[in-house]
């Protein structure tokens, strides 16, 4: 099993979701994060005094599937994510060692 | 006494203490960052109950209390002895003397909320209600006796129709000592102090503009086409001053802001105060539109000069209110006379008055800082101010997630 956490911007949210919906990935988990790379931060003006705002506001959606998806889950959610502008964000995969479902007590790929 | 005016200053009273809280408190505690949300709100809202108390024991009678050399008002009315329903010895013949009184009594709550502006995020609550109470008695009530109850700036002709020099150059230049006496916020210059709740500051603004009807056409103490005047010369103030401050800003900065209009607006109710009752509406404007424009300057000053005035209590109502009280000498054409209806004179009798205010608010406010400074201490310790002042001082946090 391996977790995938995708990082993106806000608005492409709910076009992830669907498009791993649509490849069977059965849930999720997403948090507003924020964050910044290659990007940078943005300018705000306050009375006229400028501060530069590092952190810019994403979404982390992170999902656990199992190996064989892997890589049709980076690739579905790279596509749709993708904007082609620097800020895009960034997918990782990580090993996942064990997951229960709190339930049942059901473990391993069946409580994915 | 007069039915119809005493019915009308009820509402104006009322009006008035609105601008305090909710007004000032929401303007000011979307400014502050969200650790520090109740504690701003907290300053203005608790003045609601030291001010009045302070007002109604002493504040009051040592400013409309009767004369004394043209500096103080007599005890004679201390602990509101002999003010009561009828007009005996209310200073507006045509109101009742306890309605005088309370209309009064806002205009004490209004003065030290503003300077909290100018120390917000830093200073510990029991030195600003010890710093407050002092600050009524020691500055507020000279200077509202000097200009307001038969003092010396009177009788010399200064003109200050609701409060430019009585509220808001004052506390401009107690806002001016706050920011020597008590520093700079810790990491101010380096880590970015971002308001963290504008829609609140644009609510408290709004208010504050409504309230501000109350607080202007109220002085005019009647019903009456003064008090039309001066509620039409205070919109229109306010209105220029909103486009000022923006297209200043939008020249400057390079877009026109939401805090821009709420600054502007602010600034150009504080620039007309003065002249409410003694200007047309079209010098109003005028008045109003410099108003927001210089205010803008105002607030870059603090950048140039290196103080930290938190919320820019210097910027918008010690420079409005200068400039205000210069304007009423230059524009005055209602009731009285001034530079442009023939009389220069009025001018260097404002430029008088505003330097004395100054002068005299400012040292008798610093001296007060250092006495309440080795009294209690005004700063909270470095632990406290990056905790915020909601936990470290009230033990709460405005917000839950």
């Amino acid at each position: 099993m391996k977790k995938v956490e995708i990082i993106v911007r806000p608005f492409k949210l709910d076009e992830v979701k669907s498009a791993l919906s649509a490849i069977g990935v059965k849930g999720m988990t997403a948090s507003e994060v924020k964050g910044f790379g290659r990007q940078g931060g943005h300018k705000e003006v306050y009375r006229g005094a400028e501060y530069q705002v590092d952190f810019l506001p994403k979404v982390k959606i992170e999902v656990v599937v199992e190996d064989d998806l892997v890589p049709e889950v980076v690739d579905t959610a790279r596509k749709t994510a993708a904007t082609g502008q620097v800020g895009d964000g960034k997918i990782f995969v990580i090993p996942v060692d064990e997951v229960v479902r709190i339930r049942t007590g059901e473990t391993g790929e069946q409580a994915v | 006494m007069n039915a119809a005016d005493t019915a009308f200053i009820l509402l104006c009273a009322a009006l008035v203490m609105f601008m305090t809280a909710p007004g000032l408190a929401l303007f000011y505690a979307g400014l502050v960052r969200s650790k520090n949300v109740l504690g701003t709100m907290m300053q203005s809202f608790v003045m609601l109950g030291v001010a009045s108390i302070t007002w109604a024991v002493i504040g009051y009678s040592l400013s409309f209390g009767p004369d004394i050399a043209g500096l103080i008002g007599g005890l004679d009315f201390a602990f509101l002895k002999g003010v009561g329903m009828d007009t005996v010895n209310s200073p507006a013949g045509n109101l009742p003397h306890l309605l005088f009184m309370i209309f009064q009594c806002m205009f004490a709550v209004i003065t030290p909320a503003l300077i909290t502006g100018a120390f917000a995020e830093r200073m510990k609550f029991s030195a600003f209600l010890l710093f407050s109470c002092l600050w009524i008695i020691v500055v507020y009530a000279p200077m509202c006796h000097w200009v307001w109850g038969g003092g010396w700036m009177a009788k010399m002709g200064a003109l200050d129709f609701a409060g430019g020099a009585v509220v808001h150059m004052s506390s401009g230049a107690a806002a001016l000592a706050a920011c020597l006496a008590l520093g700079k916020r810790r990491g101010y210059g380096k880590d970015p102090f971002i308001p963290h709740n504008l829609p609140m500051c644009i609510l408290g603004a709004a208010i504050l503009w409504f309230g501000w009807f109350g607080f202007n056409a109220g002085s005019a103490l009647a019903a009456n086409g003064l008090a039309a005047n001066a509620f039409v010369t205070t919109h229109m103030a306010t209105a220029a001053a909103v486009l000022g401050w923006l297209l200043v800003e939008k020249m400057h900065a390079g877009r026109p802001t939401t805090l821009g209009a709420a600054s502007g607006a602010v600034a150009g109710l504080v620039a007309i105060t003065p002249a409410a009752g003694f200007v047309t509406p079209m010098a109003a404007m005028a008045i109003g539109l410099l108003g927001g424009m210089i205010c803008y300057g105002g607030v870059l000053l603090k950048g140039k000069l290196g103080y930290d005035d938190s919320l820019d209590v210097v910027g918008i109502h010690g420079l409005g209110g200068t400039w205000g009280a210069l304007a009423t000498g230059i524009f005055a054409s209602l009731g009285a006379k001034g530079l442009f209806t023939g009389n220069p004179g009025q001018v260097w009798i404002q430029f008088v008055s505003v330097i004395a205010t100054w002068a005299f608010c400012f040292i008798a406010s610093y001296v007060l800082f250092k006495i309440v400074d080795n009294v209690v201490g005004l700063r909270v310790s470095q632990e406290d101010e990056t905790r915020g002042l909601d936990l470290s001082q009230h033990s709460e946090t405005g917000y839950q997630w």
